[in-house]
């Protein structure tokens, strides 16, 4: 049976094209997606992601549980609202999820956690919290809304209460705030995206939903589909779970190595599997690959180096840049003259560093 | 959905045929395929002088999601490739039964033409296709 959000007649209404994704009936674009994707870019668009999973942790030993949870360190969370992103693995070092954790108290984290992989992360943090005594509560009554774009943090603030603006205003990057929106709406407003622009993605009661969409639309914000938000993630450099990453890929060949810490003494799920294969050395590596030529690149498609296959992970056409770009993954060490099977042809590609667009730009040498 | 012309013929797979004056057939996709692939923005277009083959793929139309193989509704020579498609491959977006066409073939045997659906028939398709 297909989910639908809170705002899925909204959606219809404005005459958007629906998919399936991931066991929910979603927008995939309201007519062009490359031109929601530009609106993103350029001035500020919103996305309905209410399919993602508010789960909010209490108890007294919340802390120690994330300690032994994830992969990153949330000792690093010691500031009321500061958000950590970081992957949740399991024993052999394989990716179960990757996910934004809010710290709320000393006895209250958030997490926030992705659409395809929500009952599969409910099993795995139930059972290892039950050792910690910390209580997983699902919150399916709160509706999200990420509003994305250089513009999109001004639009945003004017539908702010006046008590909240100025505050709201000055919240840091990857850092959240409660405030009141359009009729004393209580919103958690967080400074995060997946878009690689300035933003804010907005826990909203579901019953606010509509009228909060509607307000941000009224303010010249303009809706975007997840076909959008997949080519502007991209772009940015971030990975998409399951394409990406998933079980069968550690941190280190899905260019995850920044999320983990390796902190003294923290015994976290899948930190020797993780040390082991440091040690005896990674045998893949994610890179970012250009097509110069004309032609879009597909994840599945074979990669073609020096020391063998590859695979491209995400890819797609990318409207900031005007040509396809893509993430692989191949064997390690250099790879020389790097090709891509594109339906039997071999075409050329070139390798880079991503991200491929910063700040609304292309980045140097894409 | 925008307007069917009554003198083209199409396969399910959503190509369409006109046979032109001078008996030539051109090739396109229909407006409601180019409405389900979303913007494109790329197309693979046969080669002139390319022999094809009723049914089977002779180019390929990417957009930004996904790519699609385009069949040839007719068997014949290729005699034209529309390349006004290799710098703007939208012009099926905005056009598709018109200055979006993909190809021209000169037919080898006009009477596979009958096997295709008329304009009628494919309506009833397409919106069967949409709920």
């Amino acid at each position: 049976m297909t989910e639908k959000t809170v705002l899925n007649d909204t959606h219809r209404a404005l005459g958007a094209r629906m998919v399936d994704f991931g066991g929910w009936d979603m927008p995939i674009n309201y007519g062009s997606q490359i031109e929601e994707h530009h609106a993103v870019r350029n001035g500020a668009g919103m996305f309905d992601v209410s399919h993602m999973t508010v789960v909010d942790l209490h108890g007294a030993r919340t802390r120690d549980f994330l300690r032994h949870l994830l992969a990153n360190s949330v000792d690093k969370l010691k500031v009321h609202g500061k958000a950590l992103y970081s992957c949740m693995l399991d024993e052999r070092g394989g990716v179960i999820d990757d996910l934004i954790v809010y710290y709320l108290g000393e006895e209250f984290f958030r997490l926030v956690v992705n659409a395809g992989t929500r009952a599969k992360d409910l099993a795995w943090i139930e059972r290892q919290a039950q050792a910690f005594e910390v209580q997983v509560k699902e919150r399916p009554e709160f509706a999200m809304i990420a509003v994305q774009g250089p513009a999109a943090r001004a639009k945003v603030l004017e539908l702010l209460h006046e008590v909240d603006r100025s505050r709201i205003e000055k919240l840091g990057k990857f850092a959240a705030a409660a405030a009141q929106g359009p009729h004393g709406m209580p919103l958690f407003v967080a400074r995060t995206g997946y878009t690689g622009e300035d933003g804010f993605e907005i826990i909203v009661p579901a019953e606010h939903a509509v009228a909060l969409w509607e307000a941000l639309a009224a303010a010249g914000v303009a809706p975007a589909g997840l076909g959008a938000r997949d080519t502007l993630r991209l772009e940015a450099g971030m990975n998409l779970y399951g394409q990406d990453m998933d079980e069968t890929v550690s941190p280190w060949e899905a260019n995850l190595g920044w999320t983990i810490a390796l902190d003294e003494g923290r015994d976290f799920i899948g930190r020797v599997a993780l040390e082991q294969q440091k040690a005896a050395g990674v045998p893949r590596v994610m890179v970012g690959l250009v097509l110069d030529d004309k032609g879009v690149l597909r994840h599945g498609q074979k990669v073609l180096t020096a020391n063998g296959e590859g695979e491209i992970l995400s890819g797609s056409f990318a409207p900031t840049l005007n040509k396809a770009v893509a993430f692989a993954r191949i064997p390690a060490g250099a790879p020389g003259e790097v090709r891509v099977d594109i339906r039997g042809r071999e075409v050329p590609v070139r390798l880079v560093k991503y991200p491929f667009v910063r700040d609304g730009k292309p980045c140097e040498g894409i | 959905m925008s307007e069917i012309p009554g003198d083209l013929k199409f396969l399910k797979s959503h190509e369409w045929a006109r046979v032109e004056d001078d008996g030539l057939v051109r090739v396109g996709i229909s407006d409601h395929a180019q409405g389900q692939l979303g913007d494109l923005v790329y197309v693979e277009l046969p080669e002139v002088g390319a022999a094809v083959k009723a049914g089977t793929g002779v180019a390929v139309v990417e957009s930004v999601k996904a790519a699609s193989d385009i069949y040839s509704p007719i068997s014949g020579e290729i005699v034209e490739v529309n390349e006004l498609l290799n710098d703007k491959p939208e012009t099926i977006n905005e056009d598709a039964f018109g200055e979006g066409w993909i190809f021209l073939v000169r037919p080898s045997d006009r009477a596979e033409l009958d096997e295709l659906l008329d304009a009628n028939e494919y309506e009833e398709l397409a919106e069967n296709d949409d709920h």
